[in-house]
């Protein structure tokens, strides 16, 4: 395995796009351990953008700009986040440990790769996102740890993210640099259902870069909050989580951000839990209407069926204790 | 193909050559593009006090500090290293020999048995304290969850930590 420093980032788009085998590297966190520990994937060259000026974060109007390469910590400690954005804080800081938070990037936080035992096992044969056509041994195994919303026989590998969950819900943009130009691409369109193609899991062509990400800030007077539900306190990924935002008028929700996590192939925005909140009264028969409109059709294997109710019961619980005086 | 010249790597390569700074001690390492940081600590400069646990950035036993701030050795490449200040177990005590206020209070409040675990548990301490995170036990288990200890000294840990950022507190007054 071949490794090169880019001390610019043309010159590092320019390096990956033009060689099929190269990928990036940035905090190692996922790389490292795909490549080294688990064997799962083999580029021949690494690109290290690390030095690249991507780090950095700075408030655009109502949102916040993040340079790609900024840590975890880093930005779950930025002020405007702090303030107007707390959602985002406690999903960040809800996920891995501290170590990993120095390390990992929110550019490589969007790209990580699924936890599914499955995937990272490369002596099981039966993957479609390793090999298309192979099968889902997931689905015909033990699942757990595994997706009820955008999955289907071909794949239930989850998106297990935290911080995503709260940036889908607050229409977060993913800035891109790429061998023909920069784009923009909102985060909620970002992600691809696996469908039965789930060796292609994000929009990006082969050599486009993750350079910032644009997080919208709440207004001001609006509760948000991240819940995440695991089978022990602390570092370790979600059952199930939920990341809400409300602004309450009156006893009335005005405004409602809702995500889902623990539960999608991709961090799972819940539009449909937002238009049942949006206007009504903050009480619980709402808040579990909501809920049910959002996890209507789920896909479950007998080790994941327990994560219907529980997904519920965790947006349930997350919005009554936003929205109680 | 080796490559020498730093501190770019403009070309793909599969041999580095690394300068950093290990312990306050200035390093030029030539390590294999594939390296992790706790493989070159361990064994090109027989710094073997880090220990490797998971191998994977599960249990915290690699914990070192990379420009002051805890990070897992064994998911960092030594080639990413370039130009860093590293501080390990090794570099904690005074030039007397005299223990870090962290490595005393483990001693004093018996915060390991096999050891295995207890030089990433300290240099996680040591940062959790400068992170100002020590404000109450409940704190301490949080933010040290990413040191797992399979002996079960965790009560202990936590009790040392607590008589450390207590020790620096009063120091600062």
């Amino acid at each position: 395995m071949q490794y090169v420093r880019a001390e610019d980032t043309a010159a590092a788009v320019d390096l990956v796009a033009s060689n099929p085998s190269a990928a990036y590297l940035a905090g190692g966190t996922t790389e490292v351990d795909l490549i080294l520990k688990d064997a799962v994937a083999a580029p021949e060259v690494l690109v290290d953008v690390t030095r690249l000026p991507l780090r950095g974060m700075r408030e655009e109007f109502d949102s916040l700009v993040v340079g790609a390469l900024t840590t975890m910590e880093d930005l779950a400690a930025h002020p405007a986040i702090v303030a107007r954005a707390p959602l985002v804080r406690e999903a960040l800081l809800a996920g891995a440990s501290t170590q990993l938070r120095n390390m990992a990037t929110i550019g490589g936080n969007l790209l990580q790769r699924t936890r599914c035992r499955y995937f990272r096992d490369p002596m099981v044969g039966a993957c479609n996102k390793r090999a298309p056509g192979s099968g889902c041994a997931a689905y015909v195994g033990e699942a757990r740890m595994h997706a009820i919303l955008g999955a289907s026989e071909h794949c239930i590998a989850l998106h297990a993210s935290d911080l995503c969950v709260p940036l889908v819900s607050l229409d977060a943009q993913v800035r891109l640099q790429g061998p023909h130009g920069s784009r923009t691409v909102p985060l909620r369109d970002f992600y691809l259902l696996p469908g039965n193609t789930p060796d292609k899991e994000t929009v990006l062509e082969h050599g486009e870069l993750i350079t910032h990400v644009v997080i919208p800030l709440l207004p001001a007077g609006a509760r948000s909050g991240y819940l995440k539900v695991r089978d022990r306190a602390s570092y370790e990924f979600a059952l199930v989580s939920a990341a809400a935002a409300v602004l309450l008028e009156a006893g009335r929700m005005s405004q409602a951000r809702v995500a889902l996590g623990g539960v999608g192939t991709m961090p799972w925005w819940a539009p449909e839990a937002e238009a049942v909140l949006v206007g009504s009264r903050a009480d619980e028969p709402t808040f579990r209407a909501a809920a049910d409109a959002a996890v209507a059709e789920p896909f479950a294997v007998p080790g994941t069926a327990f994560k219907v109710e529980l997904v519920k019961r965790t947006l349930v619980r997350l919005l009554q204790e936003l929205t109680e005086v | 193909m080796t490559q020498t010249h730093e501190p770019g790597v403009h070309h793909a390569v599969d041999q580095v050559t690394v300068t950093m700074t290990v312990n306050g001690a200035v390093r030029k390492l030539d390590v294999d593009s594939r390296s992790t940081l706790v493989e070159v600590l361990r064994d090109q400069l027989l710094l073997v006090g880090t220990k490797v646990g998971c191998d994977q950035g599960a249990c915290g036993a690699c914990t070192v500090l990379v420009d002051g701030r805890r990070v897992l050795s064994c998911l960092t490449l030594a080639a990413q290293c370039a130009g860093k200040d590293v501080t390990t177990i090794e570099g904690l005590a005074c030039a007397d020999g005299s223990l870090h206020p962290v490595q005393a209070a483990f001693v004093a409040q018996d915060a390991f048995q096999c050891g295995y675990c207890t030089p990433g548990q300290i240099m996680s301490a040591v940062a959790l304290i400068g992170e100002g995170r020590a404000g109450s036990d409940d704190e301490i288990r949080e933010f040290m969850s990413g040191n797992l200890c399979r002996c079960g000294a965790y009560p202990n840990i936590v009790a040392a930590i607590r008589q450390a950022a207590d020790q620096q507190v009063r120091e600062a007054e």
